[in-house]
């Protein structure tokens, strides 16, 4: 069955056995807070919304990587203009810059048009450089230096975060291809994509557990050293594990790998909280019921995807 | 065929645009009338305010569904007229000069005898973005005429800042739609029961605005 599958959706068998574990884990899950909740006394509500959301994404990302690469660089190029524009209605703007802000939009496409035809020198400098110098020129030319520096910043800030630093997904999907003979680029994908949001999940469960120490009490009181320790080695445990099945890497530099994945999504996670508890606001919005917006769903992976990818093409690209 | 158009442009179109272009946040969905008579009482920033509520209720209720709306901006010119009458549904509303005698809520009253739902912006006209303006009473009169039609007080927010009045430029920023408990006239029997009902509903809306902690304009 699982030839049958590779075939017909043109993926890897690796990602395919991949894919159907992630599957048996959500099903797992599912039952365990169906019990829960079923005999427990306490409010489970936000619990059952966060495993209903997990459907839904666990679903939408499956669609999108076996439909075909040009569908899952579309999915993932729609996750970055949504946690843009998220971001942009969190932060304060002015009225003077809605034209730009509509023009920023348009980075979305083009950012991810560079990963999908593989051309990495654009890629790397078309958010950080181009688009860093272009949008305080356009605003400067406009004339109202009123609040200049801050619209500046927050805006080359917010496309450096949502576009620039999840497009290296789309990029790690597409230059990866070549460099991974035992499951392609989308094998690479699945595995930081998969882990980071595993680790999440395994620094809140062992904060729960065993949780004290605090990190960073004034930016996320949740977030202990306990749950981080916890959740990284569970994280490189798991990486340890399957990074030989899905990647060119072997077990140690999995390992490894599954640390940096680890640590990375922990300060993209405190990075949001930051940018939350500056602005006073709990959640970033409220599109995926149980987990917020969609910046707090992808938090962890701003800071863990591009920490992969270079981590991945500077040992493991010719 | 208008019909047809009219299920389109809001089945479509409508729910398109705003799904991926806005992005709205719903809170208290359930709170929303589910049949008429009722009144839903927004605030108004934006043209895209009517849309937005309208997208909420399911499509069954379309027919029902008709946006109070001022007769000199919206009958005025061939194409906008057909447009605001025929494909969104508006009940006109004569805003700026009343004929002596007439009372320009009788078509809202033969509205509400055919069980419709109305969406009224007891602002008149869309007002500055994300600012709340002063409320005209007639939605006082109205409900205190019909003590039973449950009035429900809806506040949105982030209209003003994707499609705000004076722009034809539509930019995408999440939305949200806060929809309060219902208000009856019936509540408010006392002398000055319009009034009465006027100070409750802005203190409801007050409170709903209250709860937003998203920026408006720097």
């Amino acid at each position: 069955m699982i030839q049958w599958l590779g075939t017909t959706f043109d993926l890897p068998q690796h990602v395919v056995v991949a894919t159907l574990a992630v599957w048996a884990v959500l099903v797992v899950a599912t039952g365990i807070v169906l019990v829960l909740s079923a005999r427990g006394s306490g409010d489970y509500r936000e619990l059952i919304d966060r495993t209903a959301s997990w459907w839904w994404m666990i679903g939408a990302f499956t669609f999108a990587i076996a439909a075909n690469q040009i569908v899952a660089i579309v999915f993932l190029a729609i996750i970055s203009y949504l946690a843009l524009k998220e971001y942009l209605s969190l932060i304060p703007t002015r009225r003077i810059d809605r034209g730009l802000l509509l023009f920023a939009y348009l980075a979305v496409p083009i950012q991810y048009l560079w990963a999908g035809i593989d051309w990495y020198n654009m890629f790397l400098v078309f958010v950080p450089v181009w688009m860093f110098l272009l949008f305080p020129a356009l605003m400067a030319l406009r004339g109202e230096t009123q609040n200049f520096l801050r619209a500046v910043g927050t805006l080359s800030w917010g496309l450096m975060l949502t576009v620039f630093c999840l497009s290296h997904l789309a990029m790690l999907l597409v230059s990866g291809e070549v460099h991974n003979p035992v499951a392609g680029g989308v094998g690479l994908l699945f595995f930081v994509v998969v882990l980071a949001q595993f680790n999440d999940v395994a620094q809140y469960v062992w904060g729960k557990l065993f949780g004290r120490h605090k990190v960073t009490p004034h930016v996320s009181p949740k977030k202990t050293w306990e749950g981080l320790i916890g959740g990284v080695l569970t994280t490189v445990a798991v990486a340890t594990f399957v990074g030989p099945y899905l990647t060119p890497m072997d077990h140690a530099w999995s390992a490894l790998a599954g640390g940096v994945i680890g640590v990375a999504g922990f300060l993209g996670d405190i990075n949001i909280s930051a940018v939350k508890r500056d602005l006073g606001v709990k959640d970033a919005g409220g599109l995926i019921p149980g987990h917020g917006g969609i910046l707090d769903r992808v938090d962890s992976l701003t800071y863990a995807a591009p920490a992969f990818f270079h981590f991945f093409r500077y040992f493991f690209t010719p | 065929m208008t019909r047809i158009l009219r299920f389109l442009f809001f089945g479509v179109v409508v729910r398109g645009a705003i799904l991926l272009g806005l992005g709205l946040t719903v809170r208290h969905r359930e709170r929303l009338p589910t049949k008429g008579p009722a009144i839903i009482a927004a605030n108004h920033n934006s043209h895209l305010d009517t849309l937005a509520l309208m997208s909420l209720m399911p499509l069954s209720l379309l027919p029902k569904l008709r946006p109070v709306a001022a007769a000199d901006y919206f009958l005025s010119g061939k194409v906008r007229s057909w447009f605001a009458r025929d494909v969104v549904g508006i009940i006109p509303l004569e805003r700026a000069k009343v004929r002596k005698g007439a009372d320009p809520l009788a078509a809202l009253e033969e509205a509400f005898d055919r069980g419709e739902i109305l969406i009224l912006f007891p602002e008149g006209s869309r007002g500055e973005p994300e600012a709340l303006g002063r409320f005209k009473t007639g939605v006082g009169q109205l409900a205190v005429s019909r003590p039973g039609v449950p009035v429900v007080p809806v506040y949105m927010h982030g209209f003003g800042k994707a499609l705000p009045r004076g722009s034809s430029l539509l930019v995408p920023f999440n939305c949200t739609v806060s929809v309060g408990e219902a208000l009856f006239g019936g509540e408010f029997d006392g002398a000055q029961s319009r009034r009465e009902f006027m100070t409750a509903y802005e203190a409801r809306m007050a409170a709903l605005a209250a709860a937003e902690t998203v920026p408006d304009w720097d």
